[in-house]
């Protein structure tokens, strides 16, 4: 494992070696505080929680994390280092963990660097801050969810726009197949069990309760498992198209 | 050493890599000779274990390449064509990175990268990013990487594309001081490059391999080889040189007043000219024995395959 250790490390600083990191961060503090002061009313709710925060999470990362996920085999193709780092020792998997670790902990340190809205929410009034961390960590393993997506859609092209757009149609789709509109659709034809599935594929719905703060294992598995296969599929993937 | 068997690669349908086999053993420097797409890189991509055959066989070391690749890896050093490394990385931290994942740790790892940097001269460019680079150094440092961890196996695709002089007789030096019991391959388009640091060539066209053996049977191969050519400082009649002892046949360049003189097969010539062209008081201002012209045999050879 001590490859992907090495591999993570080059992946994380190269983030910062360049602007990505800091114009991610960046945006993602100033539109994260826009939804919840502006958009989601955080004052006159009048509560000492941070839902409105949480809830716009989904909706944020769908345009963010394609743009941070997008670059990752992209470039690497582009420029043919790939045909560097796969004829180094070190195996497609390693490659793909490191690469999806990487982008993964700058996505937690956007999540950290909102604390100032903890110490608001905490000065204000007398939250659970159980919850707070709940939906912490509920929305940090959704944001892994879109980026193993992201990742994929990366090594599918050379290029980069590409990658992002397709990224962010098939996020979006994960996304609002939990929503009332495309459920209205299938809801007057559909047999119940198929709505649930649709349902039960959707991000929205997964996060819903974590932004609650509850932690149920079948969210965290189920973010786990999305992960999982968008990662494997990137894998097969490169395995394929390494040389195009 | 290497050992390839009935190797071919096709890429949708159209085949670039056709029937090769060949063997390399240890102490061989091997140049891979051949028109832009003929399937040298490919064929070295294979090697390399980049790419994987369609059929046919690659085992290095008694290992096979579809079932040991991570092993193989470990053994070869690797530029691939235009040198592609990670731009935003000082050519320091790039080569601190590749130590580390070659397996590379402590005082070792310092030691080795700062040896590569000296062999390849790195110095003044340290901790620039790679991307602000020259052609040149960044071709130095994709040779660094390939050579910092000391691998029996050398594979450079076109290491001297795009180096000025001084840089090519650099790079030529350092793989001829590689130690002897190691295997190198490298691909170019220059076939002095060949002769300077070689002892072995394949000429690949089209995807077949068409020659197989040492620089000097290249050169043999031309009919230039041991010709003697002479240059005259005015229009002289040379005819008579074609009736010594051993000529084959006479060539005249009226515009440039040489003379070229051919020999029969095994002939040495040099002498009977020169004492013809003495005794004839021929106003010879200069006079040399021809090596062999590699481009017209190159050509020969890669232009066969297409009649």
């Amino acid at each position: 494992m001590s490859n992907v250790g090495i591999l993570f490390k080059r992946e994380f600083s190269s983030f910062f070696a360049s602007p990505v990191a800091y114009v991610f961060i960046g945006i993602f503090l100033v539109l994260s505080a826009v939804f919840t002061f502006f958009v989601g009313g955080f004052y006159e709710r009048g509560q000492a929680d941070l839902l409105p925060f949480f809830n716009f999470h989904p909706w944020l990362y769908l345009f963010l994390v394609p743009a941070i996920a997008m670059r990752s085999w992209s470039e690497e193709r582009k420029t043919g280092t790939i045909e560097l780092l796969m004829t180094l020792p070190i195996s497609i998997s390693q490659a793909m963990i490191a690469k999806y670790l990487a982008a993964w902990a700058v996505l937690g340190l956007s999540l950290l660097l909102t604390f100032p809205l903890w110490l608001t929410v905490n000065y204000l009034g007398e939250p659970d801050n159980g919850i707070i961390l709940a939906a912490y960590i509920g929305s940090w393993f959704m944001a892994g969810g879109f980026l193993a997506i992201g990742l994929c859609m990366s090594a599918l092209t050379k290029n980069q726009v590409i990658a992002f757009i397709l990224a962010v149609v098939v996020c979006f789709v994960f996304v609002v197949s939990g929503t009332n509109i495309v459920l209205d659709a299938f809801k007057s034809w559909a047999p119940i069990a198929v709505i649930d599935v649709i349902a039960s594929f959707s991000f929205l719905s997964h996060f819903e309760a974590m932004a609650k703060g509850v932690i149920a294992l079948a969210d965290i598995v189920y973010f786990l498992l999305v992960t999982f296969i968008w990662l494997y599929a990137g894998m097969l993937l490169i395995e394929q198209k390494k040389a195009d | 050493m290497i050992s390839v068997k009935n190797l071919f690669k096709s890429f949708g349908g159209h085949q670039v890599v056709n029937d090769v086999s060949f063997d390399i053993r240890p102490g061989d420097v091997v140049g891979f000779l051949g028109p832009n797409g003929a399937g040298k890189s490919t064929t070295m991509k294979m090697l390399t274990g980049f790419l994987a055959p369609s059929n046919g066989e690659i085992t290095i070391d008694n290992l096979s390449i579809n079932h040991c690749s991570l092993k193989i890896k470990q053994k070869i050093g690797y530029l691939p064509e235009g040198a592609p490394a990670y731009g935003e990385m000082t050519p320091y931290q790039f080569l601190l990175f590749i130590a580390k994942v070659r397996g590379l740790k402590g005082l070792a790892k310092a030691q080795r990268v700062k040896e590569v940097i000296d062999q390849v001269e790195l110095h003044e460019v340290l901790n620039k990013p790679i991307d602000n680079l020259s052609k040149g150094f960044k071709r130095r440092v994709g040779l660094a990487q390939a050579i910092i961890h000391d691998p029996q196996i050398l594979i450079l695709d076109e290491p001297t594309d795009g180096l000025d002089p001084n840089q090519k007789h650099q790079v030529r030096q350092l793989i001829k001081n590689l130690s002897k019991d190691k295997i190198v391959i490298i691909s170019t388009h220059i076939l002095e490059e060949v002769s300077a640091v070689c002892n072995r060539v394949m000429i690949i066209s089209k995807g077949k391999l068409l020659f197989d053996d040492t620089p000097e049977a290249l050169n043999q191969r031309s009919k230039y080889y041991g010709a003697v050519t002479l240059q005259f400082s005015y229009p002289a009649d040379a005819s008579e040189l074609a009736e010594l002892e051993g000529v084959a046949s006479m060539e005249e360049d009226l515009e440039n007043r040489c003379v070229t003189v051919f020999p029969l097969p095994g002939a040495q010539i040099l002498h009977s000219v020169t004492t013809h062209a003495q005794h004839c008081r021929l106003p010879v201002d200069s006079l040399f024995v021809e090596q062999g012209r590699l481009d017209q045999v190159f050509r020969d050879i890669t232009q066969e395959v297409n009649v």
